[in-house]
């Protein structure tokens, strides 16, 4: 009789294997699995795309008004889009997704933005990541007034909702998208400061932690090698939404004209100096505003998969 | 109880008091001089002078933080140049648009919210559950912004001289007059009064003073002109809600004691409401009330989408008009509105669950 795991508990099919599988090939396998988390995955691989070929793909220059275009064309400002199998007719100049306000061509806009949006999301994580680490793990690891301190300003930035901090923080520095990045990143840190200094107080004290003290090693090899590694699978997890939440806060500031300025083809910003058309052109409006829906439910989707793949306690919950 | 209440007190001071020093230090931050920042570019000198030995400017940094905090405690939140007002006057006008906004659609999102989790919860990976989990997932995705602009096409326009007509934006059709009930009650209010700021206060929530007046016409027209901006704004909070509901239910109605119910023969209804949701229920208090700190920054959006004077909407104007006098003043009435909702949710938590004040 060959002997079979009888357990009543529902075990993986990964852990019954006797293969070595690693974390990520794990996460791997069961991030695939989710139907959700692979159109996430989809939406992604096609942005990044557009964002790395725009300049090839884009019919038109995204910023050059077509009004000095040589021949001369024949086109009207906000004009309807024009495909030829949808009927429009074959002598018009080709225009997906119409012109806008300053005759530009809305569609080569609209790839140019793509690359903007992952841009910001990157961007203004990385950022936030960066120095809430620095903070979380200086809070987690040292104690005391340190993390006193440090975590009562996380408090104090927590306390304001996050668009009106950012909001806040632009009117000081002047609108612009390198200042609105910067409000966003700064509204952004206490989440990710939260969250190492969970991760280390948590390991702070086990075994592993104290011997390589006792084998001597610095406060520097012990904080980033030993106790650091452990924050990383939370951090992508929030990572992944941040930046979702990140372009969303981007496009909502250009709306209101505090973050990228015309003729800069962002999404907010484009959807923004529309919006008084909206009864006349809604699909200069309606454009940039899908494109940035699908964009933050692609990071939202990958990144619910992520917590759900890397946190198997959750899985059953989904 | 009251211990606990306190402790939270207690420890909201710091927060408070951070608040308070990062709007400070956000004036102080404003390149050009404050007068010039608040009282605008053509101040004279003779005017700045007076201004700041008025507002403690010409006092050292520690000094002038003491100043400022103490205005803030007596209900000064500063001026704004461009209506030339206080800011709490402004509060006063402003505010009961963005409540009225808030609460309705806090209340579209907890009434469409919560059993749309419940049945997700229950009828676990059906058809209702998927498609749910799907729109909910769309829905903290979307831009208020584009949603809001995107229905008052689809209902203003698209459907016009249809019985779904909605207008696009403001809070009454021009030519529908608002009696604040006070008057039509005949009572006498002096001006200046607490009593008359805060009957006025009310009055200016167009539903509530509709009601008190048995106004049926203008309550009509204020419920017509709130569907489409309430409905954009309650989008967020209703996902997540959804979520929250579906997730928590999931978690209890796996608990051995829903089973014991379900095998001592009661009825499926009586153990989903009442053994199952009420513990269900503890979660979704913090939900609720943290959507309530968004519903704020997402008005901003709203109120500029929808042309309707509310507290977002000022704020826009502020920060267009660079009145820092009034991004300032909202920016720090906010942040305290937002720790005294965190404080209520904690102590409503609290109250729920006994495990957290015993600890």
């Amino acid at each position: 009789m060959t002997t079979q795991t009888v357990s009543p508990l529902k075990l993986d099919s990964e852990a019954l294997s006797l293969d070595s599988v690693s974390l990520w090939q794990i996460t791997r396998r069961r991030l695939f699995r989710r139907k959700s988390s692979v159109v996430g995955m989809i939406i992604l691989a096609i942005l990044i795309l557009i964002a790395l070929t725009a300049q090839w793909i884009a019919p038109y220059d995204p910023i050059l008004s077509m009004l000095d275009a040589k021949p001369p064309q024949d086109i009207q400002r906000r004009s309807s889009p024009c495909i030829y199998i949808l009927g429009c007719p074959q002598d018009q100049p080709q225009h997906i997704m119409g012109t806008d306000g300053n005759l530009r061509d809305e569609f080569s806009r609209m790839l140019y933005g793509a690359r903007l949006s992952l841009m910001i999301g990157f961007a203004t994580v990385s950022f936030a990541i960066a120095i809430g680490t620095v903070l979380g793990a200086l809070a987690g690891y040292f104690g005391g007034w340190i993390d006193n301190v440090i975590m009562r300003i996380m408090d104090v930035l927590l306390a304001f909702p996050s668009l009106l901090l950012a909001i806040a923080i632009v009117t000081v520095l002047g609108s612009g998208l390198i200042n609105a990045l910067l409000a966003i990143g700064i509204v952004s840190i206490p989440a990710y400061a939260r969250v190492v200094r969970g991760s280390v107080l948590s390991v702070r004290e086990m075994d592993y932690v104290s011997a390589s003290r006792a084998l001597g090693g610095n406060t520097y090899e012990i904080l980033f090698k030993r106790i650091l590694p452990n924050a990383l699978t939370p951090l992508i997890v929030q990572g992944t939404l941040g930046i979702a939440s990140a372009i969303l806060d981007a496009a909502a500031l250009s709306f209101l004209g505090l973050g990228a300025q015309p003729p800069t083809p962002e999404w907010g910003s484009m959807l923004g100096s529309e919006r008084n058309q909206v009864f006349t052109a809604p699909h200069l409006v309606f454009y940039p505003g899908l494109a940035i829906m699908l964009t933050v439910l692609a990071f939202n989707l990958l990144g619910d998969g992520l917590r759900d793949a890397l946190d198997p306690r959750l899985a059953h919950m989904n | 109880m009251i211990t606990y209440i306190l402790r939270r007190l207690i420890l909201s001071i710091p927060v408070l008091l951070g608040i308070l020093f990062a709007t400070f230090a956000l004036a102080r931050l404003i390149p050009g001089d404050p007068c010039r920042a608040m009282l605008g570019e053509k101040a004279t000198k003779v005017v700045c002078d007076e201004f700041n030995h008025r507002h403690g400017l010409d006092k050292s940094i520690p000094v002038q933080f003491g100043v400022y905090v103490s205005e803030i405690a007596q209900g000064d939140f500063g001026n704004s140049f461009r209506y030339s007002k206080p800011i709490t006057e402004l509060l006063i006008e402003r505010l009961p648009t963005t409540l009225e906004l808030s609460f309705a659609s806090l209340l579209i999102s907890i009434v469409i919210g919560i059993p749309l989790g419940v049945i997700s919860a229950v009828r676990h990976n059906s058809w209702v559950d998927v498609v749910t989990m799907m729109w909910a997932n769309v829905g903290v995705s979307m831009p208020v912004f584009w949603l809001g602009l995107m229905l008052a096409y689809i209902f203003a326009l698209a459907l016009k001289d249809t019985p779904f007509q909605l207008p696009p934006s403001g809070r009454l059709t021009p030519g529908i007059i608002t009696v604040p009930f006070f008057e039509t009650w005949g009572m006498q209010l002096s001006e200046g009064t607490f009593v008359f700021t805060f009957s006025d206060f009310i009055s200016r929530m167009n539903l509530i003073n509709a009601l008190l007046t048995a106004n049926w016409e203008l309550f009509k027209d204020a419920l017509i002109h709130l569907i489409l901006p309430a409905f954009a704004l309650s989008t967020i909070p209703m996902a997540l809600i959804a979520r929250m509901t579906r997730s928590s239910m999931l978690e209890v109605l796996g608990q051995d004691y829903i089973r014991t119910a379900r095998a001592k023969g009661l009825v499926r209804r009586t153990v989903i409401m009442k053994h199952a949701f009420r513990n269900a229920l503890l979660p979704l208090a913090t939900v609720i009330g943290l959507s309530l700190g968004g519903l704020l920054g997402g008005a901003v959006l709203t109120e500029t989408v929808f042309n309707l004077s509310g507290v977002g909407r000022i704020l826009y104007d502020g920060i267009t008009a660079r009145d820092y006098g009034i991004v300032q003043g909202f920016t720090v009435v906010i942040a305290i509105f937002f720790v005294a909702l965190n404080l209520i949710v904690d102590v409503s938590y609290a109250y729920l669950d006994p495990r957290i004040r015993l600890n």
